[in-house]
């Protein structure tokens, strides 16, 4: 009825799934139960066999990530006032003025988390939304590990946003020097959940599952 | 079947295995995606505890002590944690501010306490509390969310930043945090999933 553990990672296993099987699993703790249940006898969570409203669920969180990142790059982040002059920076003016002082690195972590990371976030899961909407001939192996990459990365572009509440702290010498957060902060924040949320609604059992055998 | 304890499913691929107690302690992955299903750490659950106990301790010393301190000339200005989380404090950035509490400091510690609650009683060979499933289920799902880690990249970068124009001084908040994310990494190297279910899942009498 099922395989054993012993078979440690091989790929051409004969392995059948739980739906197969007639029994769901939950996506949590593992457990599995008859299919039709609802929720897991051990830890409660939901129980769904494949979600089929998970596609959907990607593209509205998906597209909501992209309305509030686009604000996020056209207003401050920061507005800097140093002896009554103002000065807004964007992100990507951020990223700028880091290059100018010099500190290449600090540019580039800045940069791959505001700026690649998103950006490339988007054109993942947007790939992954449209190739899974029917069976595919790709490798799942290679999808799979496309998907885990955004899992895994997507909440890393958060370090912008805690930058700005740290400096927003640290820079209070009245005339002298004050920092005040931008808009844009917020609305950086609200794309990187959005984004985050859109990976975690991807029923990764569907790139397994629409493998056009042959 | 329900009945069969020791049926256990690839959370990514829905592929079915049978783990007993022997093949918990030895690793093993996922023949059809590869998923670490077992990573064969059966005694990690007293370190999984002792992390979360010792995290949980620190974030106190992490809220209540000052973390970094700026010095421009004649200016002074000190912040704490909770000054960073304060940032955001005009209108339309207080919901900002209450995610930013929420992510480093509110979620982690909730974790914490998620751990220590639902493995706690397994170290002393204890039946485990009621609720410690969807105790430990609460500590995997808001795993994401908890970002102490990412905070820590943001304070580096920040420190960066204002490195040429005033004098940094580091608080022992500041090391507290280091020493947090240090711990919570290792935890989470140690959370085989395996292990810690059936720690929580010992049969009713
Ligand atoms: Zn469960
Ligand atoms: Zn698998």
């Amino acid at each position: 009825m099922s395989n054993n553990i012993m078979v440690r990672r091989i790929k051409a296993a004969p392995v059948i799934t739980a739906r197969a099987a007639g029994l769901v699993g939950c996506q949590i703790c593992g457990k599995v139960t008859q299919l039709g249940e609802t929720r897991c006898p051990r830890c409660y969570a939901k129980l769904r066999s494949r979600d089929g409203h998970s596609l959907q669920k990607v593209w509205a969180w998906m597209i909501a990530g992209l309305i509030a990142y686009i604000p996020a790059n056209i207003y401050p982040m920061l507005i800097t006032t140093q002896a009554f002059q103002r000065q807004e920076a964007t992100i990507v003016g951020g990223v700028i003025d880091l290059i100018h002082y010099g500190s290449y690195g600090v540019a580039a972590i800045v940069f791959i988390a505001s700026v690649l990371i998103p950006v490339g976030k988007f054109l993942v899961i947007g790939y992954l939304a449209w190739i899974l909407r029917r069976p595919h001939k790709l490798d799942p192996h290679r999808l799979h590990l496309f998907y885990e990459i955004v899992e895994f990365i997507g909440r890393w572009s958060m370090i912008d946003v805690f930058v700005v509440a740290i400096l927003v702290a640290l820079v209070r010498f009245g005339i002298l020097a004050t920092i005040n957060p931008g808009i844009a902060a917020v609305c950086f924040a609200l794309s990187v959940v959005f984004t985050m949320l859109a990976a975690q609604s991807f029923d990764s059992r569907l790139i397994w599952d629409r493998i056009k055998r042959g | 079947m329900s009945r069969d304890n020791d049926l256990v499913i690839c959370p990514v691929c829905d592929s079915l295995y049978r783990v007993n107690a022997a093949d918990r302690t030895r690793p093993a992955r996922c023949g059809q995606c590869g998923y670490r299903l077992v990573l064969g750490k059966p005694d990690a659950i007293a370190s999984v505890v002792g992390m979360a106990l010792a995290a949980a301790i620190l974030m106190a010393v992490v809220v209540f002590t000052p973390f970094l301190q700026l010095t421009a000339g004649t200016f002074t200005s000190r912040a704490s944690v909770l000054d960073v989380v304060l940032a955001f404090q005009s209108d339309i950035m207080v919901p900002l501010s209450i995610s930013v509490l929420a992510f480093i400091v509110l979620l982690p510690l909730a974790r914490f306490a998620f751990l220590t609650y639902a493995l706690m009683p397994a170290v002393f060979d204890r039946a485990p509390l009621p609720g410690a499933a969807v105790s430990l289920r609460w500590a995997f799902q808001l795993k994401p969310w908890a970002m102490a880690e990412i905070f820590m990249v943001g304070v580096a970068v920040a420190l960066v930043k204002l490195s040429g124009m005033a004098t940094l001084t580091m608080g022992p908040a500041f090391w507290a945090f280091v020493a947090v994310v240090l711990l919570n990494a290792y935890g989470d190297a140690l959370m085989c999933r395996t292990t810690l279910w059936s720690a929580v899942s010992k049969p009713r009498p």
